[in-house]
């Protein structure tokens, strides 16, 4: 069963774009200089439409998580986490953990975590590995 | 609102609970606007408003025979209802119409005549969250209960007790799917759904429904009924994805809707006797004893250890058994509502001696949404 897929709209674009060639990208308010995500194309803080989008370092901690021991049938059979990042930026995201054990041992809450890239098709999926791993 | 000037006159749930495969989703919420009607001597021509969810009150109006000069489809999940109370109460201080039914039924575990479970792939959950393998409230709700067991330094077996104690009010319920006791090993030996989550600290899926009748507390006396009056009410909505929530150790809809009632009312925390709290899984009473001010943070997993809240404690909390052990169709908050009602009446089967204030506060998707009532057996 083919993963379940984001469909990009007009004001993700760019978000899916940049995951194609390897860049975690954010957006940030040219007037109160606030990062936030999901993408949209006016800031959230103060609603100023002067907003640009940027590269992030990637580099974020792990925040919560759950993990899944009911997959769902498109993403195999294993427990797998369902994890929150807190990126280094100040926003956080939703992603899986990879690159290491699916476990609570190897799941510790605030570890450090980088982005890392896998192609599905038309689609690039931001993923978090322990970093250094 | 002004405190007591809308009372609930009618109430009731379907006729059964639990597993009702001979009816669908439109069956269930007539069969509860019927025995609500019964409930207060009315048909469905004296009805002039209608709200639900999860069906649209085009559909329940036309379905019962029902010619409204208000309607209401707000739809923010399983408070909805919660939201339906505070906004009949306002239209008939308004004038918009006088007497209102608000209808609930769900095929949760049969899906007769019920819709799918999807997402559009390019909503902000289709994009940001789907990907990851979400699949069901049991991996979103419980999305930010790592971090806050960390924050507040509570533990597995603290999501536990919660489930332990309200499987002791459902053994005082005979409508109650689960009666059995249960012991904290019992809970945290249950099969993994998605950690730190076991299956005795999720919500049980059932068929079932429920209905209100409202109107003012003006007429309320001439029915049969001891009315039960609405003291205050509150409401609010934060996101549509949990992973965006702004606090993941405190639901500001919660805390946003839970002061506007307690305003409202002009009543303070002490003057609470009985206290629901939707508990679609084992954390939501956790985080609503402090968003609702009941406990300071870090303080709400002692106090139901210590037994505040369970049968003879000072706080009730959840006496039907819950989401967790009496029923769960989907969208709870009504059979929260019809608990508190049935406590104001002086009826529940777990009924809390006296009880003259009770406190009924609802969640919405994974965090999005919370409603409160207030409600009160005297003006
Ligand atoms: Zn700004």
């Amino acid at each position: 069963m083919d993963r379940a897929l984001p469909q990009p709209t007009p004001e993700t674009q760019h978000f899916w774009d940049g995951c194609k060639v390897g860049e975690l990208r954010l957006q940030k308010c040219t007037a109160c200089r606030e990062s936030y995500f999901p993408p949209r194309p006016f800031c959230p803080a103060c609603g100023s439409r002067s907003v640009e989008i940027y590269k992030a370092s990637g580099k974020a901690i792990l925040y919560s998580y759950v993990i899944n021991h009911r997959p769902r049938p498109d993403m195999g059979t294993a427990p797998h986490s369902i994890a929150v990042v807190q990126l280094e930026e100040g926003p956080r995201m939703m992603t899986n953990i990879v690159g290491c054990p699916q476990t609570p041992e190897a799941l510790q809450l605030d570890m450090p975590v980088e982005v890392t890239f896998e192609t599905f098709g038309a689609i690039a999926l931001p993923f978090f590995k322990p970093a250094g791993a | 609102m002004k405190p007591g000037s809308i009372a609930v006159i009618g109430a009731a749930e379907t006729t059964r609970l639990g597993k009702i495969p001979d009816m669908s989703v439109i069956g269930l919420h007539a069969d509860a606007a019927l025995n609500a009607l019964a409930d207060c001597g009315l048909t469905a021509k004296d009805i002039d408003g209608v709200a639900t969810a999860g069906e649209s009150p085009v559909a329940i109006a036309h379905y019962l025979g029902i010619t409204p000069t208000w309607a209401d489809g707000t739809a923010v999940g399983g408070c909805s209802f919660m939201l339906h109370v505070r906004h009949a109460a306002a239209a008939i201080n308004e004038g918009l119409c006088k007497t209102v039914l608000i209808t609930h039924g769900e095929s949760g575990r049969s899906r007769v005549g019920s819709g799918g479970f999807g997402r559009a792939p390019s909503s902000l959950m289709g994009q940001f969250e789907m990907p990851y393998g979400v699949t069901s409230p049991p991996t979103m709700f419980t999305i930010p209960v790592m971090r806050y067991l960390k924050t507040r330094g509570y533990t597995e077996a603290d999501l536990a007790m919660v489930a332990v104690i309200q499987r002791e009010w459902a053994a005082k319920n005979p409508r109650a799917s689960f009666r059995d006791p249960i012991t904290v090993d019992d809970v945290l030996n249950s099969p993994m759904i998605a950690w730190p989550f076991r299956m005795l600290m999720c919500c049980l899926v059932t068929d079932g429904g429920g209905a209100l009748i409202l109107t003012s507390a003006e007429r309320a006396k001439d029915f049969p009924q001891k009315p039960v009056y609405i003291l205050g009410t509150g409401e609010s909505v934060e996101t549509p994805m949990v992973s965006q929530m702004e606090d993941f150790n405190s639901s500001k809809a919660f805390r946003v809707s839970g002061k506007k009632a307690f305003e409202e009312a002009g009543i303070t925390q002490a003057d609470v006797d009985h206290l629901m709290i939707y508990d679609a899984f084992a954390h939501l009473p956790l985080y609503g004893l402090e968003d609702l001010g009941f406990c300071k943070p870090g303080e709400a997993a002692g106090f139901i250890r210590d037994r505040h809240t369970a049968p003879g404690g000072k706080l009730p909390l959840n006496t039907n058994g819950g989401g967790l052990s009496y029923m769960h169709s989907g969208m709870y908050g009504m059979y929260a509502l019809q608990e508190s009602v049935r406590q104001m009446r002086g009826i529940a089967p777990a009924q809390v001696p006296g009880a003259k204030i009770a406190v009924s506060h609802g969640v919405g998707g994974m965090f999005a949404a919370s409603g409160t009532v207030i409600f009160g057996n005297e003006t």
